[in-house]
């Protein structure tokens, strides 16, 4: 994909400046609307949740204390995975938006809340809400596309580094929240700017590393050392283990879902001077993709598999966004905008292909296929190994080479 | 020399170390549960409990009239206990919302440790219909301690109580504390011998008195003197002509509580002719939302105030003043801005919706798209 203003056929070329504003005001007019419709059977649900999530987690806490019996530590390991699940997506991340601020309850607000996760809540809801809500999906503003380690776009030129991008992320993948938490630092940008003694950089370090220490201590150190009577310390070291893990697999998929998937567009830095809140909109629109599923996978998302309408809405409360859907899909139709939506394995596979396809060169994956494949190879070892030169003389016989394919289809 | 003091808790050097073990099992509880704190657990089971912050469960709801019901609520175990003609603020959550509101304790201090306050549902009152219509018992709200300086002194004397509506509740919590009615009757305690009361009630129909039938009773059996006022039948009452109805009323002390049109006029006619004069209002008087065009004074409590009008966000407003604010998106998606509005009225620019504070409120509301709509204070 290419960033929506070098596309040969924009997807929003039929839309006048009129109809843009248009769509915002309709936009509005749902947001109102769930705005009217929100009081007691939502504060009820979040409540839930949350109860619900305290009792697993104590729960998986306390039949893991026996882990050292293999039923004990499935059951446990199944539930302490599902309870920081739970508390990562549906809970935590909801609640840092703002989504239930509106009940004015000061222990389920945006400016009080923290959740079991490496990073603390105060710079995420910085790097997350403030930066990634508001210039998503434009490249060199939306840290999120690729977390400033990925090639996520043809425009950016290919490098032999990106060649192990897919086992970065894959390794990103397993200790996301780490991930995460360096990434709300800013941790590479700072050290490529030998800014890592600033001190405010300092401090905001030294906060994550004492949210790390904490988070650590609990995880494997006090509930191992509280398992000890029964001979389970490193059983249930193992299980804190696997659900930190599993929990970043799954969150680290579902963001992927969000915006990664092919066909999810990206924007110009340019584009988005003197936007208006309808073409905001409508950037939130193309650049989101959802995930479709069951009612469970919508709250194991964090309701997230809505991404578009969480987009649009980042403050409604999610459990209203599988009824806002229908109606954001209606705008979709009636402005001819392709609303992106698939199963799970599908986006994932589709996130997935778009890593492989970007760490290879343009076009390089298009024009290969088993009969040239020794060729092929032989050109991506001369272009990794080569200079720039040998890599642009190759990339222009690659572009060339994909643009006869596509005459030919 | 040094001199060891134990601070409370068993003394001696086995004091110290059971001390040194709790603390050492709260540590350990904390590490265990972070980035929670154990009181979010133990609220699950027990939010009643001792160090718990203070909430009450509703144990009853009674009708009074047609539009007023008495609460009886089980308050948390740190309840400090009150004395009566003193308030609870008392917090509900309404279609989701959580609401604060004070109202006057009508009961006690009771044996079985139980409050109750007793609402009039006024007319589109939020929180005053949610209470007396949609309360069911069982529904956890919060509380504050009890205040309130409308209380009697030791020794209490000649008094006349002058009663409105609603306002009635204080001092029904005063009498009933004064003269404790048991199946047999009113009874008349020893403390309460040399009492002489007189209550002058207002309201607008007998229908719609609360404790009406609680007034009467003390009434008949000599507690304290009765002089109903109906509107509907006597006309409103004219202050000036107070004497008429209490001919001794310039030996007693006044206590009066109703809205503020009664209480000013009672202050007037009061300070007048020298007389003493104890008084409690509730009703909050809010200033309604003021236009868009219109200049509105917004502070902060280090003491900065800036000059802000109604179209432009209080963000924006406070930062050309030279205030230093907590900003993200400036555009209400990142709720980076929010800060506690002590109290004021504000208005949504996308939307035009209206959020007002009262004292003690602090509600948290976005800066960067909420305009002043009247004066606003903020703690920042």
């Amino acid at each position: 994909m290419t960033v929506i203003q070098k596309q040969a056929v924009s997807p929003i070329a039929h839309l006048t400046p009129e109809d843009i504003e248009q769509l915002g005001v309709e936009l509005d007019a749902i947001r109102q609307e769930f705005l009217d419709a929100r009081g007691a059977s939502d504060a009820a649900y979040i409540r839930k949740v949350i109860d619900v999530q305290r009792k697993i987690e104590l729960g998986s806490r306390a039949v893991l204390l026996a882990s050292v019996f293999p039923p004990a530590w499935i059951v446990g390991t199944i539930g302490l995975s599902i309870s920081k699940i739970l508390d990562n997506m549906e809970i935590g991340h909801n609640i840092l938006h703002g989504q239930w601020d509106w009940m004015r309850d000061p222990k389920i607000h945006s400016t009080t809340w923290e959740w079991d996760n490496a990073t603390p809540a105060a710079q995420w809801k910085h790097s997350h809400n403030e930066l990634h809500h508001t210039y998503t999906n434009v490249i060199g503003k939306d840290n999120d596309l690729g977390y400033g380690i990925m090639r996520v776009d043809e425009d950016q030129p290919w490098h032999p580094m990106y060649l192990a991008q897919p086992l970065w992320n894959f390794i990103n993948a397993c200790i996301f929240e780490y991930g995460i938490a360096a990434y709300d630092l800013d941790l590479g940008a700072t050290i490529k700017r030998k800014k890592t003694k600033d001190p405010e950089f300092r401090a905001q370090a030294s906060k994550v590393l004492a949210k790390i220490r904490k988070q650590a201590t609990k995880d494997y150190v006090v509930h191992p050392l509280l398992s000890l009577p029964t001979g389970s310390f490193f059983s249930t070291l193992a299980a804190n283990v696997t659900a930190n893990v599993v929990r970043n697999l799954w969150s680290h998929s579902i963001i992927m879902c969000g915006h990664f998937p092919e066909g999810v567009e990206t924007f110009e830095k340019r584009s988005i001077d003197g936007e208006t809140r309808g073409e905001w909109y409508v950037r939130q629109m193309l650049g989101s993709a959802n995930i479709s599923g069951s009612k469970a996978l919508h709250i194991m998302s964090g309701n997230l598999s809505h991404q578009i309408e969480h987009h649009l809405f980042p403050d409604l409360p999610s459990n209203r966004y599988a009824q806002i859907a229908p109606k954001v899909k209606d705008l979709f139709e009636k402005y001819g905008l392709n609303y992106h939506t698939a199963p799970l394995p599908q986006q994932v596979y589709s996130a997935w292909h778009k890593v492989f396809r970007l760490s290879l060169p343009n076009g390089w994956l298009a024009t290969t296929n088993a009969k040239n494949a020794p060729e092929k190879l032989k050109m991506l070892y001369k272009m990794a190994t080569g200079g720039p030169k040998v890599r642009r003389a190759a990339q222009a016989r690659l572009n060339q080479e994909a643009r006869r394919l596509k005459a030919v289809a | 020399m040094s001199i060891a003091l134990n601070a409370g808790g068993p003394a001696g050097p086995q004091g110290q170390t059971l001390r040194q073990l709790r603390d050492g099992v709260r540590r350990l509880t904390e590490l265990a549960v972070t980035p929670l704190v154990p009181a979010d657990y133990l609220d699950m089971f027990n939010p009643l409990r001792a160090g718990a912050d203070l909430r009450g469960r509703i144990v009853d709801v009674h009708p009074e009239t047609r539009d007023a019901a008495t609460l009886l609520i089980k308050p948390g175990a740190d309840w400090a206990g009150h004395v009566p003609g003193q308030y609870v603020r008392i917090g509900i959550d309404v279609d989701g919302v959580r609401q604060w509101r004070a109202y006057s304790l009508t009961h006690g201090p009771r044996r079985d440790g139980y409050i109750s306050i007793t609402v009039k549902a006024v007319p589109d009152g939020k929180v005053s219909n949610h209470l007396v219509h949609h309360t069911r018992p069982g529904t956890l709200v919060h509380l504050e301690q009890a205040t309130g300086d409308f209380v009697l002194p030791e020794m209490p004397g000649k008094l006349l109580f002058v009663t409105a509506g609603s306002g009635v509740t204080p001092v029904v919590g005063m009498l009933r504390n004064l003269f404790p009615v048991a199946d047999s009757g009113v009874v008349h305690l020893r403390r309460s011998e040399d009492l002489d009361i007189t209550v002058v009630h207002v309201a607008p129909s007998e229908p719609d008195s609360i404790f009406i039938d609680n007034l009467r009773e003390l009434h008949a059996s000599r507690a304290i003197n009765l002089i109903p006022r109906y509107d509907d039948v006597h006309g409103l009452l004219d202050v000036n002509r107070l004497d008429e109805l209490v001919p001794d009323l310039a030996e007693r002390a006044t206590y009066a509580c109703g809205p503020a049109g009664l209480l000013d006029a009672l202050e007037a006619h009061h300070t007048e002719r020298g007389m003493e004069l104890f008084v409690e209002q509730f009703r909050t008087t809010f200033v309604e939302p003021g236009e868009g065009d219109q200049i509105y004074g917004v502070s902060f409590n280090d003491g900065t105030a800036v000059e802000a009008d109604g179209a432009t966000p209080i963000l924006d407003a406070a930062e050309s003043a030279g205030v230093l604010m907590p900003s993200g998106c400036r555009m209400g998606v990142c709720y980076g801005c929010v800060l506690p509005l002590r109290e004021g009225i504000v208005r949504d620019l996308r939307n035009g919706e209206i959020t007002k504070a009262a004292p003690g409120d602090g509600v948290k509301v976005q800066t960067c798209i909420n305009a002043a709509a009247g004066p606003c204070e903020f703690d920042h």
